[in-house]
């Protein structure tokens, strides 16, 4: 645990988990999410957009780094510090530049390009890169146990 | 997860329910739009929307965007806690009309 031991080094880890890039997983990974967020303490509204913020974070990595065939695994590491809750997705694809992620102006009115502004509203630090392994995407994410929603 | 379409006062009612995500959202996209190809206003129930995404956003603002080129409406009703809050984020609620139940949406349309 690279990235997060240097955000936060009394992070523990509170799951790990290993999945396919398909989207009818979703439903149980954000199951896993929702009770890892109620265990560190946060509320219900808390809890709902860190789900969102997780279910965003795969979805862009299904649909951009694996382009849609579900092929490959998404790593979803779940930490908890004294004051943060942090999370760690990880994909092996290839380099998905920063552009296409980007959130959208909200004034432009279309389907689409709202994940990445959902992720970046929600949480309260957000770090997008390369994985430091040189393979991979990574996005890391956190949200303080005393913020609200 | 379920669907229901059902016609009140030459309105079509479509109730969604569950979580609406990647995985559903071209179902749900197909629903709204085929709703929409009936020329009438569609009101859209989310009080059963346990979770709602991007994707079932943008099936939503799709849909919205086809009924008004047709010269219809889609509002959306009883809209779930957990569903406003990420119309909210999106700033969406000032760009579909919401009503608190469907005897608002009717009492609005007449």
């Amino acid at each position: 645990m690279s990235a997060a031991a240097n955000t936060a080094p009394d992070a523990e880890y509170l799951v790990e988990l290993r999945f396919p890039a398909r989207a009818n997983r979703m439903v149980m990974v954000r199951d896993i999410v929702r009770s890892a967020a109620r265990f560190c303490g946060f509320d219900e509204p808390a809890t709902r957009d860190i789900v969102l913020a997780v279910g965003e974070a795969c979805q862009n990595v299904i649909l951009h780094a694996y382009e849609g065939r579900g092929d490959g695994p998404i790593l979803l590491d779940i930490m908890e510090s004294a004051d943060r809750m942090i999370l760690r997705v990880t994909d092996f694809g290839p380099a998905v530049a920063p552009t296409v992620v980007q959130p959208r102006d909200l004034r432009d009115l279309r389907p689409g390009g709202l994940g990445t502004y959902f992720i970046q509203n929600v949480m309260d630090t957000t770090d997008f890169g390369r994985s430091p392994s040189g393979v991979g995407n990574v996005l890391q994410m956190s949200k303080r146990k005393d913020s609200s929603p | 997860m379920s669907e229901a379409t059902r016609e009140v006062d030459g309105n079509l009612v479509v109730t969604l329910a569950g979580e609406i995500d990647l995985d559903r959202a071209p179902e749900v996209r197909r629903l709204l739009l085929d709703s929409v190809k009936r020329r009438l206003d569609v009101l859209v129930d989310l009080s059963k929307v346990t979770y709602i995404d991007s994707s079932g956003i943008a099936s939503l603002v799709e849909a919205l965007q086809w009924a008004k080129r047709r010269g219809t409406d889609l509002c959306l009703i009883a809209v779930s806690p957990e569903a406003l809050r990420v119309f909210e984020l999106a700033r969406l609620d000032k760009v579909f009309a919401i009503h608190v139940d469907l005897d608002a949406a009717l009492a609005a349309s007449r």
